[in-house]
């Protein structure tokens, strides 16, 4: 098989390897192509920093993104362009449909987005990291080259909030381990056992998935795209646009951490410590990190130091009572493996296949993990806020912090459409009763007007707890799908030769 | 299921029709002026589905040039009790307004017995599963009623000694029984099956082993035979699974996530040979029998995501019609069934044109994410008109809710019995 093929790390931007988390300071600008060629002339010669390791770090890091929109104010033909996935062809900010599967209604509209609806969608981003105190000469010196081609739509400031996302948790601590050495068999069979380990397709256009397939993308014919893009492994004679390049989701979402506080403190009856737990269950973890399951001794496979804040299913507390089965970080990666666990012994999996184990039945709601997980980028912007502050002052001046949030994948759909779908916004989720997402959820009252801004947390000796009349906490500001292309792939649709066709 | 060809001319009339039924794209509108379905107690689920013969195409890949099929309108409801008495209130309370659809169809005329014309029309399907046999719509909304009602009264405390538990489950009966009294709430004895339907299923269940059992020698002797065919068929029968148009896409998704429940309809060709066409027959007979007397509690194999499901044979068994309403998005309907019953699809679908290679009749084929997602997309046709007699619910919680009324009629609890029965609420 192909799978014993290298990877080629320097046609592979750098984000889908690095965090950048040494480069402290970020911004994302967004632009619009003014003057076609001039735009494809700097997209041409950019410095994109690859995901080759460089010592000592390099004091600034390039990434470059496009939307299809770019893409075809680019010039590049259309018959390139919907080859790619048909998510990212049409994009998220200006389809109803796409709204309401992704709860992109009322305060979430993209009627009222800042950015990302109507004719305010990017055609390019250009993601800038700097170490301490750099971002500043950098940013203006990216600016004043991108003037001939681009029209500045907007600029993502973050801020650099020491890990901490503005609510006050420690954020970033579960990722998927991308198999770089491709040592992670790519076939399809079913796997038992949750492994944070993950097929390098599942992000990267080109590389077998978790099913052992490839996703489709462009694939063009090699005498018409020349020589510079790499050639498809599944389909040698052809040029891959694809390859070494991922799908890139940006949403800025505006946090209501006054709101938030002020909501769990009123729960908690002014009690500091009942507000610490109560906040805690709704996010799965502790303000420091430590996840509500305990003990945390799970050997997992990809999922390093069994000491670490990820070393953990869910399988000892499929009810609940340790980590509530609605909390943040549970629908966001339920770590749960292709089959409910149960006995070894092809009779046990026969049962279980064929749906005969009751009591695996009960606890198999959830789609199987690995098919559905987020390389997560995202930034957090605005200003830190203690819980102390956000108790005092409420919001809505203006300068709420939030999150740019980003996730890298090789499926839209299957990632981080269907994370936010059915996971994040499903109010049936696991079987909870039809309650969204306690920081996300938009809490739109359902077909039938039932609410869905509550929040349960089972107990072993009664009823369970439950919270009602949440707020919304989070607002999505602006967003789009793009993608970010291999270096070569870049280069190409920069220079392309404008006949190329699939 | 009642199938009609649509009269030359009258197609676009009758979309625009079943499009005024609605009120949001594909979702009837349960009082609408034509058939008002929220009005018909004993119906579940209701569609209209306007089929055509665009992937008739298809068939070419196997050197066959395809017959022009017509167009036809196709009526599915899922109810409660016999479907001829469903048919016949429907054709009763809402004969003017059927007239009007099916007057759009072949062999309609002004003054034709609607009830007698359906009938002529009415087919049984091939195979069908119903998630939880003899569940009624009123049932349902009973139910989820109680629940409703329960789920606010229950005190949400801990609650120390057994002593407590009980005292809690007995205040909560007497409760129910009062807004019972009271006529606030209604718990509706099921109806009780009648015995004609018992004993046909009981024929049923016997029979079919019986045949398989008397057909067994014959099988064995025939199985090398019939293993290397269906070897040699899967390893030479073509792919078709292209990406769907952009445009068709948009159309099917404009439908969707408007409710807990999505609809499904999809429309492919049986691939062509005696083979085939008997190995479908025979798979669908026994898939029947899974679904009757088998998977009739919440779950088909791992997937408890289905109300109902139908298979259809079309056209001299040169078609099959697959209808379904499922719980969840798209997305998630397909990673159920790629991850959880991707077997179970080879062994019926593989038998239709295009299918995505399968080995073995059961490895491969829809696990071929890309192009199962194109193949099935593909095949998919918006339904124009659908119905869902109770909005917003999901199975999920229907089986809860069940249990919880289960839990409410059992005379005496264990005391771990009732500490569940609450913690239900």
């Amino acid at each position: 098989m192909s799978s014993a093929l290298p990877v080629d790390l320097d046609d592979i931007q750098g984000l889908v390897r690095f965090g950048y988390k040494h480069h402290t300071e970020a911004s994302f600008v967004l632009l619009r192509v003014k003057d076609r060629d001039a735009a494809r002339r700097w997209l041409a010669s950019v410095p994109v920093s690859s995901a080759v390791t460089i010592e000592p770090l390099p004091e600034f890091a390039i990434q470059v993104a496009l939307t299809a929109d770019g893409m075809r104010a680019l010039g590049i033909d259309d018959a390139v362009v919907d080859g790619f996935a048909a998510e990212f062809v049409v994009g998220m900010g200006n389809d109803a449909n796409r709204a309401r599967r992704l709860g992109d209604v009322g305060a979430n509209d993209p009627s009222r987005w800042q950015w990302g609806a109507g004719d305010r969608v990017p055609h390019v981003a250009v993601l800038l990291y700097a170490m301490p105190g750099r971002l500043a000469v950098l940013q203006q010196a990216i600016e004043s080259q991108c003037q001939a081609g681009f029209e500045r739509m907007a600029c993502l400031a973050t801020s650099d909030l020491d890990g901490i996302e503005p609510f006050g948790f420690t954020d970033g601590i579960s990722q998927p381990l991308l198999d770089w050495e491709r040592k992670r068999a790519a076939r399809d069979a079913e796997r038992t056992e949750y492994s944070n380990l993950c097929c390098l397709g599942e992000v990267l256009l080109g590389y077998p998935n978790e099913y052992g397939g490839y996703t489709d993308r462009p694939l063009l014919d090699r005498a018409a795209a020349g020589p510079m893009l790499p050639s498809a492994e599944d389909a040698p004679d052809r040029a891959d646009l694809g390859r070494n390049g991922s799908y890139l989701v940006l949403r800025q979402l505006r946090q209501d951490v006054h709101g938030f506080w002020r909501f769990v403190d009123l729960q908690a009856g002014g009690d500091a410590v009942r507000r610490e737990q109560l906040a805690s269950a709704m996010v799965g973890r502790k303000r420091d990190g430590t996840p509500l399951i305990v003990p945390a001794i799970e050997k997992i496979e990809g999922g390093g130091d069994p000491k670490d804040l990820n070393a953990f299913t869910y399988r000892s507390d499929r009810d609940g009572l340790s980590c509530p089965l609605g909390a943040h970080i549970r629908r966001s990666n339920p770590r749960n493996a292709d089959l409910p666990p149960g006995p070894s012994g092809w009779i046990s999996w026969a049962k279980r296949t064929l749906g005969f184990d009751a009591d695996a039945l009960a606890h198999d709601l959830v789609a199987s993990t690995r098919f559905h997980r987020l390389l997560r980028r995202g930034r957090e912007y605005g200003p830190g806020v203690t819980i102390e502050q956000a108790l005092g002052q409420p919001g809505g001046n203006g300068n709420d912090p939030g999150l740019h949030f980003i996730c890298l994948g090789a499926n839209i759909a299957r990632q981080f459409e269907f994370v936010q779908n059915a996971w994040a916004m499903g109010v049936h989720f696991d079987g909870v009763a039809n309650e969204s997402d306690p920081l996300l959820g938009t809490r739109a009252a359902g077909v039938d007007g039932a609410s869905t801004d509550g929040f349960s947390l089972p107990r072993a000796d009664g009823p369970d707890e439950r919270i009602a009349a949440l707020p919304q906490f989070v607002t999505v500001l602006g967003g789009a799908y793009f993608f970010l292309p291999g270096v070569r792939a870049l280069r190409w649709l920069a220079g392309t030769p404008r006949e190329a066709s699939p | 299921m009642v199938v009609a060809p649509v009269a030359a001319g009258k197609e676009p009339a009758l979309r625009a029709l079943l499009a005024a039924m609605n009120s949001a794209p594909g979702i009837a509108d349960p009082r609408n002026a034509l058939v008002p379905f929220g009005a018909f107690e004993q119906l579940h689920f209701a569609r209209l589905v306007v089929l055509d013969d665009a992937l008739q195409v298809d068939m070419k890949v196997y050197g066959v040039e395809p017959a022009r099929l017509p167009t036809v309108l196709v009526f599915i409801g899922d109810c409660d009790g016999a479907a001829d008495d469903a048919l016949a209130d429907l054709a009763k309370r809402a004969g003017p307004g059927l007239a009007r659809i099916f007057g759009h169809c072949e062999g309609f005329a002004d003054g034709t017995d609607v009830l007698a014309w359906l009938r002529a029309r009415d087919r049984r399907a091939a195979a069908s599963f119903v998630n939880w046999v003899g569940r009624s719509v009123r049932q349902v909304r009973e139910e989820s009623a109680l629940q409703r009602a329960l789920s606010a009264r229950v005190p949400r405390q801990a609650l120390a000694t057994p002593a407590d538990v009980q005292r809690v489950r007995g205040e909560l009966v007497d409760y129910v029984a009062a807004e019972v009294r009271a006529g606030r709430l209604a718990l509706t004895p099921p109806e009780r099956t009648p015995l004609d339907w018992q004993l046909r299923k009981l024929a049923h269940l016997i029979a079919v082993p019986l045949v398989t059992i008397a057909a067994l020698p014959f099988l064995i002797v025939l199985a090398p035979f019939l293993v290397w065919r269906l070897r040699n068929l899967e390893t030479s029968d073509p792919e078709v699974c292209p990406r769907p148009r952009a445009a068709d896409l948009e159309a099917l998704i404009e439908l969707e996530d408007r409710d807990t429940t999505n609809q499904y309809t999809a429309l492919g060709a049986v691939k062509p040979g005696r083979f085939r066409r008997w190995l479908l027959t025979v798979l669908l007979a026994f898939t029947e029998y899974a679904c009757r007397h088998v998977y009739t509690r919440g779950f088909l194999a791992r997937v408890q995501t289905i109300h109902f499901a139908h298979w259809f044979f079309f056209d001299d068994k040169t078609r099959v019609v697959f209808v379904s309403n499922y719980d969840g998005s798209h997305q998630g309907y397909m990673d159920d069934f790629i991850n959880k019953v991707g077997w179970g699809l080879n062994v019926l679908f593989s038998n239709g044109v295009g299918w995505p290679r399968t080995r073995w009749l059961v490895f491969g084929g829809s696990r071929i994410e890309q192009s199962f997602k194109y193949f099935q997309r593909r095949h998919q046709v918006p339904t124009q008109v659908w119905y869902k007699a109770y909005p917003g619910l999901a199975l999920v919680e229907m089986k809860r809710n069940h249990r919880i009324r289960e839990g409410l009629e059992r005379p005496a609890m264990s005391d771990a019995d009732a500490l569940a029965w609450l913690r239900l609420l």
